[in-house]
């Protein structure tokens, strides 16, 4: 297991995602309620997310942020009483040797259609591996199944040797084939799980907390793989977490979720050495440094709010040491803020307001185009 | 492991009424329709049971045929309207119980068979029976032993249960070894059976007092009914024992007898109640089937006036072939009424104890509240989109196509 | 809620040591396979793990699952009886069993904040209880509005009447660290009471215990998988692996120069956004099984700097710099490296090396430990 294929800290976004790259997944307004009528909840709201060939998008928010609502109403797998009330979501699935991509809309599309999309075009790994799979067969018999359905054209043969490869893939011997997913541990069920997500090639993978219940070296070891995957078979992934440190390393592109809402979406390393929003500033003081000097860290105050008593205007602005009086009456839209395209949904931004320093650092991609060599003192000074 | 995202939907930990421990207080119990409707059933029964005899038209004993046909055999029975028809009965019945047949033993009383069943009247609601007796008397008086067995068994067996079954998993190590064991054994011990030697052993024992007769048919039924309830609860308690603020009450000092009360007793009671439905079901089940089969005993020989024994008259006289189903149909009802009533609560408390159900009832009511006409399917999210141009809905199953 | 500063290294071993666990041993005994023949074999859960907690200090407990970090937390706690070895208190060896005054010294807050606090009880009598059990205070209504704000539960008066599920939270580990305040200990076991909330209220609980250890001068025992949050938090870290401890040091020594090689592993795998260079896995592989584990280091099989010593003999704790012990053959003078178990100990002559070098009072006063 080396580290080569794993991503050395805050990725300029051009070096292995252009900004060129065509967009696969695109969520557009997509407003989802828990409940119906005036009980709803309203767990995502006037969402958008653009996911392009090849790109891991981190998508980031504690929980009651939508974060992964969102991602199960892109493929319609959000349980009752979930209902989505709005937008549309966009998969541009792979050009044909013709050229011209076909566009399918999730949320209009018939059973049928969103079946043959499902599993071969978007899959989904979840944090718990041990739901996901049938515990009363083996996870031979699985693969065995999943295959004979979606590939109708293959052999016996050929299934179990295509079901050795994809074991081998996430680094699983053959021999686990004949176990049951109860005699597998946490990390060995969830990389089964990855296998199975692989094994019909999708251009999607949505990550929903696929690490979360592992130990730190577990995990580190499935990342790794999943991104040598990724650089290897060139899926997109959606990657969902609580864990913006984690995600500052692994992806691309950042977005980041409060109370259902997108607040800020940028590319990793400008999210970590220049947040814009007072939200991502707080979230990455979360997390105690592993270097330098110990020093005390004050955290976000308050605690994340109530979807069904939001405060009015700016979720955020209870907990916001910069909170002007419009963030109390007026919910700020998400506005692209420069020429790297970066987003961000406060009203410090902008307008007439004196942005504070903390949310005012110099982004590494911003002048240039491209990250700098090594981060700016300034901006290492941050942590 | 971190900051726990559950896999469904995000909310579930940020929504309070959806948390784990907020179950017993977010709704309150007479929400769901069943438990209403259950509890409605309930207390017309319980009022039943208290004013029954009061309002009764008649006594339930009083040979009153109005206008009476001359009884063949008139010297049979005491003088005046007031006898005691079982005499007969009673005598024969003694004579067969040990051999278990109570069944049949009420067959061949030829001396009262002679009264023609009356149909309902004003009157007489629910006509007479075969000895010129008010079925309407009879039901409203039987609703009170009926009622009464059915309570004081379920409370009995429950307090049994709570006591093995709390002790059992609580203590662990040889006590649970040891009551797990005895309740296996009852569990094993076929039911109706044993009730019924139990009770052919005591319609011998001569006891002639209807109070004694009632406690000591509730004491049997709760010792045939008290195991299952002693197994749920002991289960549960084992999950309880090492949960966290059982722990913790443990750390900060609490004595053993303390926790049980106040820290794993509260969180047993939707448990303990449908358990105490369940058994109390059970027992007036049993103590009708015992009357019915002629175990219970009858008024005047340690027994008295209930649903089952009507029936066991009903039949012992061939109502059901000479069709007077007034005399056998309402205690039939009755019975069943209650025993629904009692199903009901237990299902109201089913669903108020598993989360799945509940919130599934709970997502039923929004969608009727909200007007929403289609069904959730698993795996296919309802896309319900209100614009200008295209309001309705979209894809939404059962309207998709 | 105002943290104070964090570290203090100088306090560390001068402190009085409160509660100390010599040769802590645990074996579980759990089937082995499933049916009728399932035999019930041994998990050695933690195998000899000594501990020492010094008032005012916060030593933190660090490992991955199942490495048996909560079993010594609960242990300390007297939930679990240990096998061997043995709890001292103040230096006096504890009783048997589970009593009261071992409960008004000794306190434990709860991982899950959700699973620890009754649902059916008001948060009033989560305090209440241990206030009356330990006659801590003679008006108890009182000594809840000052427990409530001793962990910035204000006003508490808004606070003492709610369920648990009226709560957020980092407010319900609030009130379990209320509930374990409420007798005035000296002691807080604390297993990884953050890992259940949000990123955004963790800091402000562990900003909590730290002004516990400063202001009350509470000996703390932090458990955690987060080795982050433990150099923020500790003074002391020790690193578990598989039942064994493997590595102590004061916390920055300890994730600055590691010197065990799965505190290597551990550190490497810990998401760090400012890392400059890929991050490569010294080590592979999962923990091994509890049931049969390796021989000799328990680590062996996974470890990249294995020797053929390392499968036969378990290393001793050895001092590798003052303060800081790690046990393992890399730091054994290679003379020393013998097999015929007793040689062990001697990492070299200056730095004997046994348990007692960690904090540890087998070897009361360590001179040179700073």
């Amino acid at each position: 297991m080396t580290g080569s294929i794993s991503p050395a800290g805050p990725r300029p976004v051009a070096a292995s995602a252009p900004r060129q790259a065509e967009p696969v997944l695109e969520i557009k307004g997509l407003s989802v309620d828990y409940g119906y009528g005036a009980a709803a909840v309203h767990a995502v709201m006037d969402c958008d997310l653009t996911l392009r060939r090849g790109e891991v998008l981190g998508l980031a928010g504690e929980s009651g942020s939508g974060k992964s609502t969102i991602a199960l109403a892109a493929i319609r797998l959000l349980r009752a009483p979930g209902v989505i009330t709005g937008g549309e979501v966009l998969f541009h699935s792979r050009p044909d040797s013709g050229g011209a991509s076909q566009t399918i809309d999730v949320l209009r599309a018939g059973d049928e259609q969103l079946r043959t999309v499902r599993w071969s075009e978007i899959s989904v790994v979840m944090q718990s591996a041990l739901n996901a799979l049938n515990p009363v067969i083996t996870i031979g018999a699985q693969f065995e199944d999943m295959l004979r359905v979606h590939r109708p054209d293959m052999d016996k043969v050929a299934r179990q040797e295509r079901s050795v490869a994809l074991l081998e893939m996430v680094g699983m011997t053959a021999d686990r084939l004949r176990s049951y997913p109860h005699e597998l541990s946490g990390g060995m069920r969830q990389r089964a799980m990855i296998a199975m997500a692989l094994a019909l090639e999708p251009q999607v993978m949505i990550l929903d907390e696929p690490t979360t219940a592992l130990d730190v070296v577990t995990q580190r070891e499935i990342l790794e793989e999943l991104m040598g995957l990724r650089d290897r078979l060139g899926f997109a992934a959606l990657f969902i977490t609580h864990d913006l440190s984690l995600l500052v390393e692994l992806a691309d592109e950042i977005a980041v979720m409060y109370a259902g809402r997108m607040m800020e979406r940028a590319a990793a390393a400008s999210l970590f050495y220049a947040p814009r929003l007072p939200y991502t500033y707080g979230l990455l003081h979360c997390f105690p440094p592993m270097h330098g000097e110990r020093r005390s860290m004050e955290g976000i105050p308050g605690s994340p709010p109530d979807l069904r008593a939001l405060p009015s205007g700016c979720s955020f602005n209870p907990r916001c040491p910069w909170a002007l009086e419009r963030c109390r009456r007026e919910m700020p839209p998400l506005v692209t803020l420069d020429s790297t395209g970066r987003q961000v949904a406060c009203w410090l931004h902008g307008g007439d307001a004196t942005v504070p320093e903390e949310l005012n650092m110099p982004d590494p991609l911003g002048r240039t185009g491209r990250a700098p060599e090594a981060p700016s003192p300034s901006a290492r000074s941050l942590r | 492991m971190s900051a726990a995202a559950p896999l469904s939907p995000d909310l579930a930990t940020g929504s309070a009424p959806q948390g784990p421990g907020s179950r017993f207080r977010a709704i309150s119990l007479p929400h769901s329709p069943k438990i209403i409707a259950g509890l409605v059933l309930l207390g017309v029964f319980v009022v039943l049971a208290i004013i029954g005899p009061l309002w009764a038209p008649y006594s339930p004993d009083l040979t009153c045929p109005a206008p009476p046909p001359p009884p063949l055999h008139a010297a049979a029975l005491p003088a005046g309207c007031n006898g005691n028809p079982f005499i007969g009965v009673t005598v024969v019945q003694k004579a067969v119980a040990p051999s278990c047949s109570g069944l049949f033993c009420t067959s061949g009383s030829p001396e009262i068979d002679s009264y023609s069943p009356l149909p309902p009247s004003g009157a007489h609601w629910l006509g007479t029976t075969a000895f010129a007796q008010d079925a309407w008397s009879q039901l409203l008086v039987g609703a009170r032993a009926t009622l009464l067995v059915g309570l004081l068994a379920g409370a009995l067996a429950t307090a049994m249960s709570v006591l093995v079954g709390v002790s059992a998993g609580y203590l662990g190590g040889l006590a649970d070894e040891g009551l797990s064991v005895l309740s296996n054994v009852f569990l094993a011990i076929p039911g109706l059976p044993l009730l019924i030697v139990l009770a052919g052993f005591v319609s011998n024992s001569g006891n002639n007092s209807a109070t004694g007769g009632v406690i000591f048919i509730s004491i049997i039924v709760a010792i045939t009914g008290w195991a299952y309830g002693a197994r749920v609860l002991r289960a549960q308690t084992l999950s309880l024992r090492n949960r966290d603020f059982v722990e913790a009450a443990r750390v900060s000092g609490e004595g053993r007898l303390r926790i049980i009360i106040s820290e794993v007793l509260p969180n047993l009671v939707p448990i303990v109640a449908s358990g105490f439905l369940f058994t109390t079901l059970y027992a007036i089940g049993a103590y009708v089937a015992l009357s019915f089969l002629g175990l219970a005993g009858a008024p005047g020989s340690g027994g008295v006036w209930n649903w089952g024994l009507m029936m066991q008259q009903a039949w012992g006289q061939n109502a059901l072939v000479h069709g007077d189903w007034w005399w056998w149909a309402p205690p039939g009802v009755a019975v069943a009424l209650l025993g629904t009533c009692f199903a009901l609560l237990n299902f109201g408390i089913d669903e108020f104890i598993n989360p799945r159900l509940r919130a599934a009832g709970l997502t039923r009511k929004a969608a009727r509240r909200a007007h929403v006409s289609f069904r959730a399917r698993l795996g296919y999210t309802p896309v319900m989109i209100s614009t200008p141009a295209a309001s309705g809905m979209v894809g939404g199953p059962g309207v998709a196509r | 809620m105002t943290a104070t500063a964090v570290y203090k290294p100088s306090v560390t071993s001068a402190a009085p040591l409160v509660l100390e666990g010599r040769d802590l041993t645990k074996h579980f005994a759990v089937k082995e396979a499933t049916g009728i023949f399932a035999r019930r074999v041994p998990l050695y859960a933690v195998d000899r793990v000594s501990i020492g907690l010094r008032a005012g200090t916060v030593t933190a407990v660090v490992g991955e699952s199942g490495s048996g970090k909560t079993t010594v937390a609960r242990m300390l706690a007297k939930i679990i009886q240990p096998d061997r070895g043995q709890l001292l208190l103040d230096g006096e060896p504890v009783p048997r069993g589970r009593p009261r005054s071992y409960a008004a010294q000794v306190q434990m807050v709860f991982q899950d904040p959700f699973a620890s606090l009754n649902p059916v009880h008001r948060v009033r009598h989560n305090l209440v209880r241990p206030l009356q059990i330990h006659r801590v205070v003679d008006d108890v209504e009182a000594g809840v509005d000052d427990l409530l704000r001793r962990v910035a539960l204000e006003p508490p008066e808004q606070f003492a009447d709610k369920f648990p599920h009226e709560l957020s939270g980092g407010q319900r580990q609030r009130v379990s660290i209320a509930r374990a305040l409420a007798v005035q200990p000296r002691v807080l076991l604390a297993d990884e009471p953050v890992s259940m909330l949000d990123v955004s209220i963790r800091l402000g609980v562990l900003n909590l215990l730290a002004d516990l250890r400063d202001r009350e001068r509470l000996a703390i025992l932090y458990v955690t998988h987060d080795i982050g949050s433990a150099r923020y938090l500790a003074d002391t870290i020790m690193v578990m692996y598989a039942g064994q401890m493997v590595e102590a040091a004061p916390s920055a020594t300890l994730t600055d120069s590691p010197a065990h090689p799965y505190t290597q592993l551990l550190l490497s795998a810990a998401p760090d956004p400012e890392r400059v260079e890929p991050p490569s896995l010294a080590g592979s592989g999962a923990p091994p099984s509890l049931v049969r584990p390796p021989s000799g280091c328990r680590f062996h099989p996974r470890c990249p700097h294995a020797m053929d010593i390392c499968s036969q003999e378990t290393p001793a704790s050895v001092t590798v710099a003052p303060g800081h012990t790690a046990a393992c053959w890399l730091h054994v003078d290679p003379a020393r490296r013998r097999v015929d178990g007793r040689a062990a100990p001697a990492a070299s002559p200056e730095a004997p090396a046994t348990y007692a070098a960690l904090p540890g009072p087998t070897k009361p006063h360590h001179p040179e430990e700073d």
